[in-house]
């Protein structure tokens, strides 16, 4: 079994329950290396407990997960080192608010990986440079911008050096106009070949950057495929449905 | 959690500063209140003083031949409270924040920890600070255990330090659990164990919060240093103004002592709303971005 047959990341079957409630109702999900897979559908539909279990920050409670075919859902797996290869981006950002912007970003590096304080500043500075934030490395998360506190936080995971990026609505929390900022740095991203798996409200957005658009609805993985088909030519009725609502609240 | 102050009254009801309202009166407001604050307290002075025990009181607690006498001593043997006070709330932090962590630890295998945790704070906090002083300042002692201290001032100092971890530990109990789960999972997202993730991320989060109740906490601590008076054999300040008062037969003695409590505690006090109110404030100009 090589690798590269394995792709990025595989779901299998995988089942999820809050108490009796059943978010997740086996989802089977491939996503190849380099590919970008955007996740819509309905708030509540399972969007961001998928991500969260792919990062294992929510046990499974059926089926598996593989990542470059190794099953970080197996009993006895080292979750800190599985998460140190999957970056996870939030709707909220999530910053360390007693730290300030480069200690955010320098933090897990020394302190899960053991670089020295000064290559991790170097790594920081360059990442932070590189999304236009040179200038706020000693700044706190509060003193920014909504836009410049989820470019951090996509720094921060970033620095890690991760094989797959998770990205949990990054712009919902943002005013209308910060949020293209963000959507740059996404997009740059993907031109650099990061594997995403990005939840999102953003059709315009997705349509532009995901390699497959996957249509999740009650937990279920209802029509698959390319932006092309799922927004120029939905197949199942509550696909329809959802684009339409989407439309016409202006979102398109 | 008590954080200094509630924020969902409103600011008038929150505004207890003795000199809030004046302020918005400007120099007429100042003036007026001086001049009525010292016509109140001379009428109050003046009723006091003319009433016809006073003679009687002053003598017994405002002796000032007996103030000059006493004083010097207390003042002096006040240093031993400020020194059980600062080695007791070095030990008592420490202990406290273990205390904390191991309540907050998740999951069937740390029941026990979590368990030891809860038994241990609701012991120490339903018992009386001065009996478990008193049990092991003349307890231990008197068992005369080869190795172990017998001076009983040692002792009433470990007392001081397990009655007032209990509470230190529910006060940054409070703070680590008003660190909001996001902040953990952000951490444990990037790969830091459990352990990393309390350390630089919640701790140091939690304690700033807890930082004005904490204070608050100092403040009973050194006040209750003078519960050793009952069982140490070198007097602290308490103790040394009861044996002026049972040589003389004067209660002056004992407010002398109360002044020298007064002189760090009252200081320590403002000290406290200072910052409760420069927290506040900070949290609302947060609010307002």
């Amino acid at each position: 079994m090589s690798e590269i047959a394995e792709g990025a990341l595989r779901i299998e079957g995988l089942h999820k329950y809050f108490g009796k409630l059943e978010v997740l109702k086996g989802i089977d999900l491939a996503v190849a290396e380099h590919e970008v897979v955007c996740l819509i559908g309905a708030s509540g539909s399972g969007k961001s407990t998928l991500l969260r279990c792919i990062n294992l920050l929510e046990p499974v409670n059926a089926g598996r997960v593989l990542v470059h075919g190794e099953e970080i859902t197996a009993r006895g797996v080292d979750v800190n080192r599985i998460r140190r290869h999957i970056g996870i981006v939030f709707q909220a950002f999530n910053l360390f608010p007693h730290m300030s912007v480069l200690r955010n970003v320098t933090l897990a590096p020394t302190e899960a990986l053991g670089l020295s304080k000064r290559d991790a500043e170097v790594l920081a500075t360059d990442l932070l440079g590189r999304f236009g934030l040179a200038d706020k490395k000693d700044e706190f998360p509060d003193r920014l911008s909504g836009g410049q506190q989820q470019r951090v936080a996509i720094v921060r995971a970033l620095a890690m050096k991760p094989d797959i990026m998770l990205l949990d609505e990054v712009t919902s929390a943002l005013d209308p106009e910060l949020v293209s900022g963000v959507l740059d740095v996404i997009r740059e991203l993907a031109e650099s070949g990061m594997t995403m798996v990005i939840a999102t409200h953003e059709m315009g957005f997705a349509r532009d950057i995901a390699n497959r658009v996957c249509f999740l609805d009650a937990g279920q993985i209802l029509e698959e495929g390319t932006p092309e088909e799922i927004f120029t030519a939905p197949k199942e009725p509550r696909t329809q449905q959802f684009l339409q609502s989407i439309l016409e609240a202006g979102r398109m | 959690m008590w954080l200094g102050g509630d924020p969902r009254l409103p600011e008038a009801d929150r505004s207890s500063k003795i000199l809030g309202p004046m302020r918005a009166e400007g120099a007429k407001g100042v003036a007026i209140a001086v001049v009525s604050t010292l016509v109140v307290f001379s009428l109050l002075l003046l009723v006091v003083v003319r009433s016809e025990n006073w003679p009687a009181v002053r003598q017994a607690f405002f002796n000032g031949e007996e103030f000059r006498r006493s004083f010097p001593d207390i003042a002096r043997k006040f240093g031993r409270n400020i020194e059980f006070f600062l080695i007791a709330e070095v030990f008592i932090l420490a202990l406290a924040l273990v205390l904390a962590v191991m309540r907050s630890l998740p999951g069937s295998v740390f029941f026990p920890l979590r368990l030891m945790s809860i038994i241990y704070t609701d012991l120490f906090r339903g018992v009386p600070t001065i009996l478990v002083v008193y049990l092991l300042g003349f307890g231990v002692p008197s068992l005369a255990l080869p190795g172990v201290p017998s001076d009983a001032a040692f002792w009433a100092v470990v007392a001081l330090i397990l009655s007032y971890s209990a509470y230190v530990a529910e006060v940054y109990r409070a703070g680590i659990e008003s660190v909001h789960p996001s902040q953990v999972a952000a951490a444990r997202s990037l790969g830091l164990s459990r352990w990393q993730s309390l350390r630089f991320v919640v701790i140091p989060q939690a304690v700033r919060r807890v930082i004005p109740p904490l204070l608050n906490d100092f403040i009973g601590l050194q006040k209750d240093t003078a519960l050793t008076a009952f069982v140490v054999a070198v007097p602290e300040a308490f103790k040394q103004a009861q044996i002026f008062q049972n040589a003389d037969f004067n209660f002056t003695p004992l407010l002398a002592a109360a002044l020298m409590f007064l002189l760090i505690t009252v200081p320590m006090t403002r000290f406290v709303d200072w910052l409760v109110e420069r927290e506040r404030r900070k949290r609302q100009a947060g609010a307002a971005l």
